[in-house]
């Protein structure tokens, strides 16, 4: 019979029927079935996510565009972060094989080092998609700007800081002459966004009147994204030109001539399908790599309780195992898909 | 305990602390490999833009790549490589049917879409 072993098998081996199909495990084999049908399920989303990016081709944002931040360095360093997590999910996956290594020599402690190393570059990992998504939905200081044309462009370079805002006129809170120096960036995103910043002055929400003081921005260009009247996708506007035209749309006192960060209704950095893809698809792995995590953890308590040198064998470690480097193979094409092309 | 019933396949099938040198080397030698290609895909990604004449090459050789870091995985890794014939295929070749029908269509689809939309915009 097809599949069928040859020759005698070990009771402990033997599948309920006595036979065992594939030479391989029950449960090793069950979570093939599983992982091809969640590979179908990755491919479905990536898939999809090929679909709408074909559809909407030219205006479709660029990976080293949208991901060039790393931790405490700021922007300028496209890609080198997710290349770091990449990096981190591809060792913790190396770990997780030798602890399967360690498994096969009945090594308990070589099997509790690695898996132990393994949970902890899950974590890692998390942690870093959770400071991804942080600045994806914080987004740039520039936003993304409505021309007056009605084109759409993203802004590159370097925002200068705000210094502070010193307030004309009073309102509820505030006094003639008070300098007001605290959550800047943040009031003033979001008085741009509601179209209350005109000429430079920015009404605050208990409706005094302030100066925006604010240094010069540095190598400002802007990428069209949507056609406008004027400019076409694809166009870029240099600095000699860029600066007028996007603090023309920052003061015009026009609500939501910018957006900044991204949600599910909108963002800075394409179509609006391109921040849904984002959240599923990153969301939907990381979910898998946080569960892999948990399930590695319930794994090593049953480790260092013994459970499985008691058994005779680490297929445990296996089955898991094989999870867990299906999480890692999944990202590897996440990372191609949606970072590199 | 001496045990003589396990012949070709075995869950308590163990190897010996040689056999165990043999493949943590090897399982080294495709952490380098993976890191590697990583790191080129990152220095290409960044250098060469989208607008460059090369990038259609250039995008061919990252999907090349990423099969390749995927194969290493699935096959090192995963152990698929030592599994027997019948269990490789019975799990590759419906994966890639489905797959490879899933991709033509939907992308000869987006394609035609997005011809449409052009049109009408201009």
């Amino acid at each position: 019979m097809a599949g069928h072993a040859s020759k005698e098998i070990d009771s402990s081996t033997l599948w309920g029927g006595k036979i065992s199909p594939f030479s391989t495990s029950y449960g090793k084999m069950m979570m093939w079935f599983f992982l091809v049908s969640d590979a179908l399920t990755f491919s479905g989303l990536l898939v999809a996510y090929g679909f709408t990016r074909h559809a909407c081709l030219d205006a479709w944002p660029i990976g080293e565009e949208t991901f060039n931040s790393m931790p405490f360095l700021g922007h300028g360093y496209p890609l080198l972060y997710v290349a770091l997590m990449t990096f981190i999910l591809i060792v913790s996956s190396v770990t997780m094989v030798l602890a399967v290594e360690a498994g096969h020599r009945m090594d308990r402690k070589g099997v509790t080092k690695w898996l132990l190393a393994t949970i902890i570059g899950g974590f890692f990992f998390v942690g870093s998609q959770a400071w991804e998504w942080s600045h994806f939905i914080h987004g740039s200081e520039f936003g993304k700007v409505e021309l007056t044309d009605g084109s759409q462009a993203i802004v590159k370079g370097h925002f200068g800081e705000i210094e502070n805002f010193k307030v004309l006129e009073a309102g509820k809170h505030h006094k003639k002459g008070d300098v007001i120096t605290d959550d800047l960036l943040h009031q003033f995103h979001h008085a741009v966004v509601a179209g209350n910043v005109e000429n430079g002055i920015i009404t605050l929400h208990d409706g005094s009147k302030a100066k925006v003081n604010k240094k010069a921005d540095h190598g400002m260009t802007l990428i069209i994204k949507k056609d406008g009247g004027k400019h076409k996708v694809g166009d870029v506007i240099p600095e000699s030109k860029a600066c007028d035209m996007y603090y023309e749309a920052v003061n015009s006192g026009t609500p939501n001539r910018l957006v900044y960060g991204a949600d599910l209704q909108q963002n800075e950095y394409g179509p609006q399908q391109y921040g849904q893809f984002f959240f599923f698809i990153t969301g939907f792995h990381g979910f898998h790599v946080f569960s892999g995590v948990i399930i590695n953890i319930i794994i090593l308590m049953g480790v260092i309780s013994g459970t499985y040198h008691k058994r005779g064998h680490y297929e445990m470690i296996e089955k898991t195992g094989l999870y867990w480097h299906f999480v890692d193979l999944v990202w590897v094409f996440v990372f191609t898909f949606f970072y590199l092309v | 305990m001496e045990r003589d019933d396990i012949i070709e396949y075995s869950l308590d099938i163990h190897h010996s602390e040689e056999h165990g040198k043999a493949i943590r080397t090897k399982i080294w030698k495709v952490t380098a490999l993976l890191t590697a290609i990583t790191a080129l895909e990152v220095v290409l990604g960044s250098q060469i833009k989208q607008s460059s004449d090369y990038w259609q090459a250039i995008k061919w050789f990252f999907i090349g790549l990423t099969l390749i870091k995927a194969a290493y995985i699935v096959v090192i890794f995963m152990h698929l490589g030592d599994e027997k014939k019948s269990l490789k295929y019975m799990i590759l070749i419906p994966y890639f049917i489905f797959i490879l029908y899933l991709i033509y269509i939907l992308i000869v689809e987006a394609l035609a879409i997005n011809s449409v939309w052009t049109l009408n915009v201009v």
